[in-house]
């Protein structure tokens, strides 16, 4: 028994009206399509009640009980004989909580300009939420140099080595592919004014002021930033800042503070080594490309570049470094609590980084062209 | 899935998976040794013990996440581990597992989580599946919860939910890993009653870890006691049972919330 598929068989006497419901009813193999079941019911005389036999019923599942719960729904009574008690147990348990969310109803979706002002709105109150994290960081600083500030030296230690010496082989890597695509750009146009040797020039005056600087940055918020914003996602996740809380301990000093301390220490150095091997990319591919030795290169950069180059560079790379620090924290901290989340505030951590990298970088050169340094 | 079928096929005493010397080890660091136990076809079956000892180890052994460092787990006498791969991940499709927290994945709403099984291994319409989802959701008290996230509902329902995706498949057997952690008494209660009767009318094996004595005592028709410092386990059996005549003063600490005295021996 039991190979053939799910059947139902009408049998009706003056008494009542007997549903013999038989065969196997695997859910694999399709559901019973209740639509067509229902025109078939409606097509008899008006039924009341309805005597369900279960008597050559197979091997049976979930099918099954979904089937009698439909057709509870549209007969007014509906018996049961020689049912399995498993399948009535069942029915039992999927009936006992009545259905109580589906009479919420759906707020209407708000209009363009309803929904124009409380985007204006949402944006206007998370710069406020960006300001007051400044200034709560602007806080645990003040904390830091008073030597109040409750935070974990071998903490900032570890982050020290993690944005420091952890990221010099990227940032090498870079920064010599960035020097030598320069230097190749350059060298190939100088060379049809015959000159070739500014290609020193060049190389140095844009490491020097943009390429670093920016580069560095970049790196650090893919890099740093994003691992600051996971970090501190997970912990919001696990109520591990909750639990900081209520131990008392600042989370800023305690989490936020070492973080953007060890970036902003280690990114202004990170941006000189930069530098330094970005030109030296320049010159290597100078004296191969066109016949520049390594003395003339060195010379006419010393001669072209001025220091200040270097100083806006430099001063570049302190403010990129306080940028990558705090979008990487801020976005960790207001992270929600699931893992969704956590990759959300991971991704705008990067997005808000460079986005704010390349904006600031713009402002302090406006800045700069206009007071003529 | 088809639960008549095999329990025509099988009487009820029927042996349904035999754990065979067991060795369970992270790397080089040993969590139990010497496992052997059978669970009878439609038992409540609770791995107990100590906190650290391994319980949940021993689980993920048993429904194919873990592979053993020595024996074997069979069903119906087919071993698990000695099988290719494509073929164990046919039989661990038998399986269903609820997970510690719950493991409801957070980007997917609760119905495309229970959907998920179903769409992975069956060929049924959309239609279809969206009928059988509702049910298991209204099996576990959840109807209308269809579009909630994870992150929408509490721990409680939580778990409901992880047990709705675990029977998804309608499977013969049902692992559970402390489904009633975290619950206060009176869900963990509910929760315990909808194992019993889901068990009871599905026909299904269910291997439980818990170290809730109330419901080692409600639901469990068989147990395994694991013992953190020895390495092993010390007693198989009915947990009432034991807890009448078991004589290892582990056991029955563990199984009086550490109200017991050792009898003093006779000379």
């Amino acid at each position: 028994m039991g190979t053939e598929t799910k059947q139902l068989q009408w049998q009706e006497n003056s008494e009542q009206t007997v549903l013999n419901v038989a065969g196997t009813w695997n859910f694999e193999q399709g559901l019973l399509d209740f639509a067509q079941f229902k025109q078939e019911l409606e097509s008899k005389p008006k039924l009341t009640h309805i005597v369900c036999n279960a008597k050559s019923l197979g091997p049976w599942d979930s099918s099954l009980v979904s089937f009698l719960i439909q057709l509870e729904s549209c007969v007014d009574e509906v018996s049961y004989q020689n049912f399995p008690s498993g399948v009535l147990q069942l029915k039992q348990l999927a009936q006992a909580v009545p259905n109580s969310q589906t009479n919420e109803t759906l707020a209407p979706r708000p209009s363009l300009t309803e929904r124009l002002g409380l985007s204006v709105i949402e944006s206007l109150k998370q710069c406020m939420h960006f300001l007051s994290f400044w200034g709560e960081c602007v806080l645990s600083f003040v904390r830091f140099f008073q030597g109040k500030a409750n935070y974990r030296r071998k903490d900032f230690l570890y982050f020290l080595y993690d944005a420091g010496p952890a990221s010099l082989p990227i940032v090498t890597l870079i920064s010599l592919l960035i020097g030598m695509i320069m230097a190749f750009v350059g060298a190939v146009q100088l060379e049809r004014f015959n000159a070739g040797i500014f290609v020193a020039s060049m190389v140095g005056f844009a490491m020097a002021r943009e390429m670093a600087a920016m580069m560095t940055a970049i790196i650090m918020a893919g890099r740093t930033g994003a691992g600051y914003a996971a970090q501190l996602g997970s912990m919001q996740v696990n109520e591990e800042i909750d639990a900081l809380k209520t131990m008392g301990i600042s989370a800023f000093d305690y989490l936020v503070l070492p973080r953007m301390l060890a970036l902003m220490i280690t990114l202004p150095l990170l941006t000189i080594y930069a530098n330094l091997i970005g030109i030296f990319g320049g010159a290597l591919v100078s004296t191969w490309v066109i016949d520049v030795s390594w003395q003339q290169f060195w010379d006419t950069m010393l001669d072209t570049v001025g220091l200040e180059n270097f100083i806006i560079g430099f001063a570049k790379s302190c403010v990129f470094g306080v940028v990558v620090a705090l979008t990487g924290c801020y976005c960790g901290m207001i992270s929600g609590r699931s893992a969704t989340a956590v990759g959300k505030a991971t991704t705008s951590a990067v997005v808000l980084g460079i986005v704010l990298i390349i904006s600031m970088d713009s402002i302090i050169n406006f800045v700069s062209t206009m007071l003529g340094i | 899935m088809i639960q008549s079928t095999s329990a025509l096929i099988s009487s009820e005493d029927q042996t349904h998976i035999q754990v065979d010397n067991l060795t369970l080890r992270y790397g080089d660091r040993l969590i139990q040794e010497n496992l052997n136990f059978e669970i009878k076809r439609k038992d409540i079956f609770v791995i107990m013990g100590g906190s650290g000892c391994g319980k949940s180890t021993l689980l993920k052994h048993m429904f194919g996440l873990l592979e053993p460092a020595e024996g074997d787990v069979r069903f119906n006498g087919v071993s698990l581990w000695q099988q290719e791969l494509e073929t164990r991940q046919k039989m661990m499709q038998r399986f269903g597992i609820s997970y510690q927290a719950g493991a409801i994945i957070s980007s997917l709403t609760l119905a495309e989580n229970i959907a998920m099984p179903l769409e992975l291994y069956t060929k049924l319409s959309k239609a279809e599946i969206s009928e059988l989802v509702s049910l298991k959701l209204m099996m576990v008290g959840l109807a209308g919860f269809e579009d909630y996230y994870s992150s929408e509902i509490s721990g409680g329902m939580l778990k409901r939910a992880a047990l709705a995706r675990a029977i998804a498949l309608e499977p013969e057997v049902l692992f559970f890993d402390e489904p009633s952690a975290g619950l206060d008494p009176l869900s963990a209660r509910n929760l315990d009653e909808l194992i019993l009767t889901l068990s009871d009318s599905l026909n299904t094996t269910i291997v439980i870890v818990t170290h809730e004595l109330a419901s080692i005592f409600a639901i469990g028709s068989n147990s395994v006691f694991l013992d953190a410092q020895s390495k092993t386990m010390l007693t198989t059996g009915d947990p009432n049972y034991l807890l009448k005549t078991s004589k290892d003063a582990r056991v029955q600490r563990f199984l009086r919330r550490g109200d017991y005295q050792q009898p003093k021996e006779t000379i």
